[in-house]
């Protein structure tokens, strides 16, 4: 140790400390997303309340004394009754409400998130390959996006629903027809510059075909406009549903939805309040939810602000 | 600026053509026809009946027979209603859509305008907070649990306004229909109209009017409002196509004689011709709604117009 100096001493005892330490970590972009969403009081809050109404909706059902479609003879439009169960109490049929509310709850659930991954992926393909190839391919497709655009939407969706019966799939399919377009048309532009970047000319000298291309290099860099979009087309997509079940177009007896229980809840409002406040109140919750979490996730992938 | 107004008008009339298409293809595609009913039609006079409306015609023809009718201004006859064609029925029913809808338009884009103002003005402060409130609660709540709440708190609860229905064509039955229709579109158009202010109110030469000595009022007259219209102009097309629509489902909810009756009851009695004649007013309204909004844009902006 005859050539440690001063200077020597103070080196080794830096390394030695720096040894101790972690080493340092890069942060991701997702990260850095989601520091930036969790701290948005509004958005957490959402989140929790969106994982609490989805878990109530799918396991409540098996800790509900009633079924959905089960008649209590000796309880028929009654009001909360916590001694025999009925929670939110029942019906005209003796129905329990908290059963159809949840029951409810699912179905709209369900068809939201089926109709949502249909327009999605609808969408990005779509708005994928016309931006990627450009021209007149680009012309032709987004002209077809337009004239879908000229088409009345909801009378669209009734003829749809009405000519080939009133199903969920027929909801799920005439919905998440529907609902692709914008999602079609921001895609387009995202992927407009997107392929212009170096990575992509890249692959394309490394021999990529096109359909490689776009799956693999631009579809992974179009996450954050299409995670924002998709959560605010799903309270779009749940109102749309709700409104066809308030005609009476959407989801048949005994099954029901959101929608179908505030269209019946309605017309007895008076006389049965829980009918309509049951409902009603779970619906304004998942839209308020969803859409502070759309907003919420704007500002944290949105890289405007940064 | 005529030369691209032209090609405007000229690339609409395909996409209106090929929209006209698959609506009258979808319709014919599937299952059910008008005359299904609880008791089936003799034959021979199913078969009058068919003949009658070209029914029996291969798809093909009668799509070219509508087509023929269509460019001369004809909708075809009613199926299901005897003894009208569409267009009888469309007179009919459309005026009061329209009216309801243009109502809705103007006071909700006037009280949209004048909130968003006073919102950006008031910045962070009580106003712009109850306004932030309002705009949530008309664009979240949907329209159908919108109108049942009202109906039940004003017209059941309070006694204040009839909660449905047209007796006498009485104004105070639109009341109700025209608030559940104007508030979305009311708290959309303040949201922008206070979102473009806060900018305009922002930039260098509302600074300069400021320190000519101009007060408030005359620094908004002036020098503010005209310039943070710009987006809300944008808006008022694809704004008005959404009131039409969404009359449809209004006037449904509250017993009103519009045509959205007529359409639903059409859609699930397939009377083709009604469905189809309906589905094409619409589509024409929004196609005009669009191009205006674009030959405004065109005039406003003239980068457009040689793109």
């Amino acid at each position: 140790m005859a050539g440690i100096t001063g200077k020597d001493v103070v080196l080794t005892r830096y390394a030695d400390k720096l040894a101790t330490l972690d080493a340092p970590k890069g942060r991701s972009l997702t990260q850095d997303a989601l520091r930036r969403l969790f701290r948005n009081k509004a958005a957490v809050v959402s989140i929790f309340l969106l994982v609490a109404i989805v878990l109530i909706a799918f396991i409540g059902p098996y800790f509900v004394p009633w079924g959905y479609s089960e008649v209590d003879w000796t309880a028929i439009r009654k009001g909360p009754d916590f001694a025999k169960g009925h929670y939110f109490g029942t019906d005209q049929n003796g129905r329990d409400m908290l059963a159809r509310v949840l029951q409810g709850t699912q179905m709209s659930l369900i068809v939201a998130g089926v109709a949502t991954v249909v327009s999605v992926t609808i969408g990005i393909v779509y708005g994928a390959v016309a931006g990627y190839f450009g021209g007149r391919v680009d012309a032709v497709m987004m002209r077809i996006v337009d004239i879908m655009y000229a088409l009345p939407y909801i009378l669209f969706v009734i003829i749809l629903v009405v000519m080939f019966g009133r199903n969920p799939v027929m909801l799920f399919v005439g919905i998440g027809a529907i609902e692709w377009l914008t999602m079609a048309r921001i895609v387009r532009g995202q992927t407009l510059s997107i392929k212009e970047r170096e990575f992509v000319e890249a692959a394309k000298a490394g021999g990529a075909k096109p359909m490689t291309i776009i799956m693999r290099h631009i579809v992974p860099n179009l996450t954050g406009p299409v995670v924002i979009y998709a959560t605010l087309t799903i309270p779009e997509i749940i109102i749309a549903e709700s409104f066809l079940s308030y005609l009476g177009l959407g989801v048949q007896e005994p099954q029901t939805s959101l929608g179908t229980l505030i269209s019946f809840g309605a017309p007895v409002a008076e006389v049965l309040p829980w009918m309509l406040l049951a409902p009603a109140g779970v619906l304004v919750t998942l839209l308020i939810c969803l859409t502070y979490l759309g907003d919420g996730l704007r500002d944290a992938l949105d890289p405007k602000d940064r | 600026m005529l030369g691209y107004a032209l090609r405007r008008v000229l690339s609409a009339i395909p996409i209106a053509l090929i929209a006209v298409t698959i609506c009258f293809f979808i319709l014919r595609v599937a299952p059910g026809g008008p005359f299904d009913g609880e008791r089936a039609l003799p034959p021979t006079v199913l078969a009058n009946l068919r003949a009658h409306y070209n029914l029996d015609q291969p798809l093909i023809i009668q799509y070219f027979i509508y087509v023929g009718r269509l460019l001369q201004g004809d909708l075809g006859p009613s199926m299901v209603i005897d003894g009208f064609n569409v267009s009888q029925l469309i007179a009919i029913g459309f005026p009061f859509t329209l009216t309801m809808a243009m109502t809705a338009f103007v006071i909700a884009t006037a009280i949209g305008i004048l909130a968003g103002i006073v919102a950006a003005v008031n910045q962070n402060k009580w106003p712009d907070y109850v306004l932030v409130l309002t705009v949530m609660v008309g664009v979240i709540i949907p329209n159908f649990l919108m109108a049942a709440l009202l109906q039940l708190w004003f017209g059941v609860y309070l006694r204040w306004l009839p909660a449905g229905g047209w007796v006498n064509g009485s104004w105070v039955h639109l009341v109700l229909p025209v608030t559940v229709l104007a508030w979305p579109h009311a708290a959309r158009i303040s949201r922008l109209m206070r979102g473009s202010m806060i900018e305009v109110l922002g930039t260098n030469y509302v600074r300069t009017a400021r320190s000519k000595g101009l007060g408030q009022r005359l620094v908004l007259a002036r020098h503010a409002i005209k310039p943070a219209l710009l987006p809300v102009v944008s808006y008022l097309g694809p704004g008005l196509s959404y009131l039409l629509t969404g009359s449809l489902a209004v006037e449904q909810i509250f017993g009103l004689p519009g045509i959205g009756k007529y359409f639903i009851t059409a859609a699930l009695n397939r009377d083709y011709g009604i469905v189809l004649g309906t589905t094409i007013l619409y589509m024409f309204i929004i196609l005009a709604l669009n191009l205006i909004v674009d030959l405004v844009y065109a005039w406003l902006d003239p980068k457009v117009r040689y793109r």
